[in-house]
């Protein structure tokens, strides 16, 4: 295994790299927080980083032909090839460096995929990447919860219930989207027991963000962070509440914080206190009833929401994590 | 497995191995640095060999075993974006499992090299060799050959690397083998030694190219309209400066290595003064032969051109060597289904390339040896005898015709 880079964990907001690595030059729309997860996962990466972006908005909307927003070097690969991508390029760097073909240095490699490319599409070959204990490198799937580039389709990470183009409602059906939402960092920790690192993440929570991006890339070998990113074209509000709706998501008990660390779950932030049960969870309805594509849903909708949120807090084996748990004897 | 793997290629040597131990080995000479596998039959022989050389310690490389054929591709365009060089392959369905990313390898100009196993696409299941799947690259800036024994396979690996990672050309390279005929059959095979290969190949230089911090370049931004055709006419332009690459290139082989036909393009067989000239592409040149020689011997005037590189395609050479003759008969191991002739994929090329002769041979297709049926020496004579009464009569009853086939 190569050597990682030295990035220690930033202590305070204020001394995040000031430094930008993804600048002026995209296309994304007011309020986008995926931009704002690209622009602080690469400046908590810094310079001597590989970027590969699959398919998505962060593609599409990010990096057009001679306005490329990003410093380091990028390359775009397909939707369902965010692990492969990370592996080719991880496995390239380390031939060549290993053979005396290319000058020693830790590189970080990381790709990244939306909902669709990595939930969906990509779940294989993000799974396969994550077999590879000799590669250092990181997946970071931004979850804004449809195909948002291609007009707003439900994927299999959108919330029950949502309006998108796939999944509208209509005169006999009001719900189109049966579907929960894939449990997907949990899927691949669990599935990959030698993976040292498995978090989520929210743009809502800057320094955590920063911090997290930096264990994946340092911890060694092939890591995962799943991102919940509001998108206001997708979740149909007012852009300047993406923030606000990020922490609703994670105060609500919807969204889990949390890191897992060798092998041990380290909650954060909002998802610890709840926890710990020093914070009530907001009832999910404050939630839903901020977002467009939840407008159609009654109150037996909201109900059934709120539901399937307590009884992952209160009957799954870890909350919000593990859904399931031992036999009681 | 035979015995290369104690010999380290410090001499050249003469080894009995099939064609895909042929081609496991030239990535040994070639000293290539990201491999990737899936199991298919029946190219994915050559990934056991090269994971054999992996173990044995002869060959350092990064062999990494995929999840799929779309993942297979992907990691060695990824690997090639970096500045390795690589190596894959697959057969059948399982190239078409891979085909976003082999089309997006092409459109990237990574100078990926491939092996296809030929192989028919299921469904109905059917392990033996048939060319649709190789072929279905045609149009996509892959340069396309076609091999008919081990030596050809070895050698044409280290053309295929010189060429592809040339940076006038810098496409990728597909080379077929017939399934089962040339992947599993084994013959006499000249190993050269590593020290004449890393003569002859030059070590991969990606240039400004390459994807690294010291060259912060971004790699495929959208371009929609505004510069697609700018792009696609400089693949084109490459693919066309490929043409000179491979003359250089096959002629410092035959230097190097002392072997080679006169042109890397095409082989002529016998038809120098040949009034029926038979095309085909891969292992059905050697039954082909075969009948030649016996039908030569009758006093028929008859020969053979084997068409190597499928893309380029060697139009003006294929001229030369066919406008002369009075019949060509075109047998293609691979069909088209609703196609202009109702025939093969070869066929429509071939009269394309001659239509502007001025004057044209009589041209008749014949579809033979799909899904891995032998085509036999009385199958190359019938079809011989069907040039025949097109000559004698001057025109032609049926244009496609089915050799072998159950009606």
């Amino acid at each position: 295994m190569t050597t990682v880079q030295d990035l220690p964990q930033v202590k305070g907001v204020k001394n995040i790299p000031l430094e930008e690595q993804f600048t002026s030059g995209h296309r994304t729309c007011q309020g986008c927080e995926s931009a704002l997860v690209m622009r602080l996962m690469i400046k908590a990466a810094g310079p001597r980083t590989i970027v590969l972006g699959s398919t998505g908005c962060m593609y599409v909307a990010n990096t057009t032909y001679y306005s490329t927003p990003w410093v380091v070097p990028w390359m775009h690969t397909q939707l369902g090839s965010s692990g492969s991508a990370a592996t080719g390029t991880a496995a390239g760097l380390s031939s060549l460096m290993r053979k005396g073909k290319m000058h020693q240095e830790p590189i970080n490699v990381i790709a990244f995929c939306g909902d669709g490319g990595g939930a969906d599409m990509g779940l294989s070959a993000i799974s396969a990447a994550l077999q590879h204990d000799e590669y250092n490198l990181l997946i970071l799937m931004y979850d804004n919860e449809s195909y948002a580039n291609t007009d707003i389709q439900v994927s299999g990470s959108s919330p029950w219930g949502a309006n998108s183009t796939f999944s509208p409602p209509g005169k006999v059906h009001r719900i189109m989207n049966k579907r929960w939402k894939k449990n997907t960092a949990p899927m691949l920790a669990t599935g990959h027991p030698d993976v040292r690192y498995v978090a989520t993440a929210c743009g809502s929570y800057g320094l955590d963000f920063t911090n997290k991006i930096r264990r994946a890339l340092t911890i060694g070998g092939p890591t995962f962070i799943h991102s919940i990113d509001p998108c206001p074209k997708g979740w149909d509000y007012d852009p300047k509440f993406s923030h606000e709706l990020g922490m609703l998501a994670v105060e609500t008990g919807l969204w889990v914080q949390y890191e897992i660390i060798d092998g041990e779950v380290i909650l954060n932030g909002p998802s610890r206190a709840i926890a710990r049960g020093i914070r009530k969870r907001k009832p999910i309805t404050d939630y839903l009833t901020r977002q467009g594509r939840f407008a159609h849903m009654n109150e037996e909708d909201h109900k059934f929401f709120q539901e399937r949120v307590d009884e992952s807090w209160e009957k799954w084996w870890i909350p919000g994590i593990i859904p399931f748990s031992p036999k009681e004897q | 497995m035979t015995t290369v793997e104690t010999q380290l290629f410090q001499t050249e040597t003469e080894d009995l191995i099939s064609g895909s131990e042929a081609i496991a080995i030239a990535c040994a000479l070639a000293d290539v640095d990201v491999i990737t596998a899936y199991p298919i039959r029946p190219y994915d022989t050559v990934m056991q060999y090269v994971s054999k050389l992996k173990a044995d310690g002869v060959f350092d490389c990064d062999f990494i075993v995929a999840e799929s054929e779309h993942s297979q591709f992907e990691i060695v365009k990824h690997a090639s974006a970096v500045g390795a060089r690589t190596f894959s392959g697959s057969s059948g369905v399982g190239w078409f499992y891979a085909f976003e990313a082999i089309t997006v390898t092409a459109g990237l100009r990574m100078p990926v090299v491939a092996m296809v196993g030929n192989r028919a696409l299921d469904d109905p299941g059917a392990f033996g060799t048939e060319h649709n799947d190789a072929l279905a690259v045609r149009d996509l800036g892959w340069m396309l050959y076609w091999v008919a024994t081990a030596q050809e396979a070895l050698d044409t690996a280290l053309l295929a690397w010189r060429v592809a990672e040339d940076p006038n050309v810098l496409l990728p390279m597909a080379i077929s083998c017939d399934g089962s005929f040339l992947t599993h059959s084994q013959a006499i095979v000249k190993v050269p030694a590593s020290e004449q290969v890393r003569k002859y190949l030059p070590p991969y230089d990606r240039g400004k190219l390459q994807l690294h911090p010291d060259n912060p370049i971004t790699v495929a931004p959208q371009v929609n309209e505004d510069w697609l055709m700018e792009i696609r006419r400089q693949s084109d332009e490459a693919m066309k400066r490929s043409v000179g690459v491979i003359q250089e290139a096959y002629q410092e082989f035959k230097e190097e290595f002392g072997r080679g036909d006169p042109s890397p393009f095409i082989e002529q067989y016998m038809a120098e003064d040949a009034d029926i000239i038979l095309v085909g592409m891969g292992t059905l040149a050697l039954p082909v032969k075969v009948a030649i020689r016996r039908l030569r011997e009758q006093g028929t005037k008859v020969g053979f051109v084997r068409v190597k590189f499928f893309r380029p395609f060697a139009t003006e050479e294929l001229r030369q060597a066919l406008g002369h003759s009075k019949a060509v008969c075109v047998i293609d191991r691979d069909y088209s289904y609703g196609s202009p002739s109702f025939g093969g994929v070869l066929f429509h090329e071939m009269k394309s390339a001659l239509y502007s002769l001025e004057t044209r041979p009589l041209m008749l297709n014949f579809i033979a040896g799909l899904g891995g049926r032998e085509v036999r020496v009385r199958d190359v004579n019938q079809i011989v005898e069907f040039g025949q009464q097109a000559m004698a009569t001057g025109k032609i009853e049926q244009e496609t015709t089915w050799i072998g086939v159950r009606e």
